[in-house]
């Protein structure tokens, strides 16, 4: 089996951080994520901030909560000319000069600031204002972490950038937003690794593919892992052999699975789910270098 | 008076493009002058904030009443702030429009419609990003 000479190559060589990606929602990035960290001890890092839903399986206790902010514009009338070289400058379209006055449009802003550089008679000042949580919290032996974007807020990656800045010491895994978005990519920029979460159908396939095409643009190693496995269709093992992708393992598809799933519990309380995570990670810790 | 109206073409005898920040064109008539004149709207192509830069362009231009079909809540606002009218219309020729207008015709907006209404079927929004 290959070992990835690049894995684990992070500045922070004390961290091991494996991202979980699907491109299609709903093929199991989160049960995958919390059941391999329940296997692993792994840290779970749930960046899919616009719907974070991996608290519902680990339920982690002594939850500690830290407010992300960012910066935008305040302008102090005082001053302002109504020149509009700020709004001319706003590359977001956030900030508009009126007949009266500069207006901002504080969702659009991306807090760059390029509005107070341009700015020549002192007249903007940054504010900041709360665009959603950190929340972490211990789960057995692991920590789970997670962020939080405000309902209504269209700006996901500052959440994401403070949820990756600051991860515990160890191997993470992080449970990906689904889609190629700046969300995903975001969370990429802080990976050693990836596992691609994928589903025998067209949607799934179609997406694993432009997956595939984001990782190799990230030259991270990742390998597949295929959820709701149906031993008749075999698609995504036929791409995955044509382009020479390891597959970390396969995971059935069964009516008590769905059921255990659905009452907010893990899968691996099925001696025979157990058993399959169990394999997943024995390959994972080879494939990885992970302590 | 001058009057700004979005348009799909950039004459007087082109269609009214009912949607207000991802129009082609604004055709703008200035009663006082008799003067018809047009410019692009750069905010069609804009990824976000389309209806705020047509906006920025409509109050650069000094207008008194905009004519189109649907705004949203940022450009709404941005008229709102500026003491720019605004009054709907439906799909018809621009002439058309201006004339309606003229004989107190068409109706105000006093609210704005729905975010991200002019966006088209097909590519989706998932804001800012």
């Amino acid at each position: 089996m290959r070992v990835w000479g690049q894995a684990g190559d992070s500045e922070e060589e004390d961290r091991l951080n494996i991202a979980i990606l699907s491109g299609k929602g709903g093929t199991g990035k989160t049960t995958i994520s919390t059941n391999l960290s329940f296997i692993t001890g792994a840290n779970y890092i749930d960046c899919d901030v616009e719907e974070p839903n991996g608290f519902i399986f680990l339920n982690p206790c002594q939850i500690e909560r830290e407010e992300v902010k960012v910066d935008y514009p305040v302008v102090d009338s005082s001053r302002c000319t109504l020149c509009g070289d700020c709004a001319r400058v706003c590359q977001f379209n956030a900030l508009v000069k009126t007949k009266k006055e500069v207006m901002l449009f504080e969702k659009l802003c991306h807090g760059c600031h390029a509005c107070g550089i341009v700015c020549k008679n002192d007249a903007l000042f940054f504010g900041k204002r709360v665009i959603g949580i950190i929340e972490e919290g211990q789960y057995g032996s692991f920590i789970c972490k997670r962020g939080i974007l405000n309902v209504g807020e269209p700006m996901a990656a500052p959440v994401i950038k403070v949820l990756l800045k600051n991860l515990p010491t160890g191997a993470n895994l992080i449970d990906c937003a689904p889609g190629a978005s700046c969300n995903v990519v975001n969370s990429l920029l802080y990976a050693d690794g990836a596992i691609l979460v994928t589903e025998p159908s067209s949607l799934g396939l179609h997406d694993l593919k432009m997956t595939v095409q984001l990782v190799r643009s990230f030259n991270l190693p990742f390998g597949v892992i295929i959820n709701k496995y149906n031993p008749e269709d075999d698609r995504v093992q036929k791409y995955c052999q044509r382009q020479n992708i390891e597959i970390f393992g396969v995971i059935p598809y069964r009516r008590e699975a769905a059921q255990v799933y659905s009452s907010g519990r893990m899968i691996v309380e099925l001696p025979e789910y157990k058993e399959i995570f169990g394999k997943i990670a024995d390959t994972l810790r080879e494939v990885f270098p992970w302590n | 008076m001058k009057i700004a109206v979005s348009s799909i073409g950039k004459d007087i005898d082109s269609m009214l493009d009912v949607r207000f920040g991802r129009c082609n064109y604004f055709v703008v008539y200035d009663s006082e002058e008799g003067l018809v004149k047009s410019f692009e709207n750069c905010g069609q192509v804009s990824g976000g904030g389309a209806g705020i830069v047509a906006a920025q362009l409509i109050i650069d231009e000094d207008v008194d009443v905009v004519i189109t079909g649907n705004m949203g809540p940022n450009a709404f606002n941005l008229f709102k702030n500026s003491d720019i009218k605004v009054y709907r219309c439906g799909s018809t020729q621009i002439e058309t429009a201006l004339q309606l207008f003229n004989e107190g015709k068409l109706e105000e907006l006093t609210q704005a419609g729905p975010a991200h209404a002019g966006m088209g079927t097909g590519r989706g929004f998932r804001g800012g990003r």
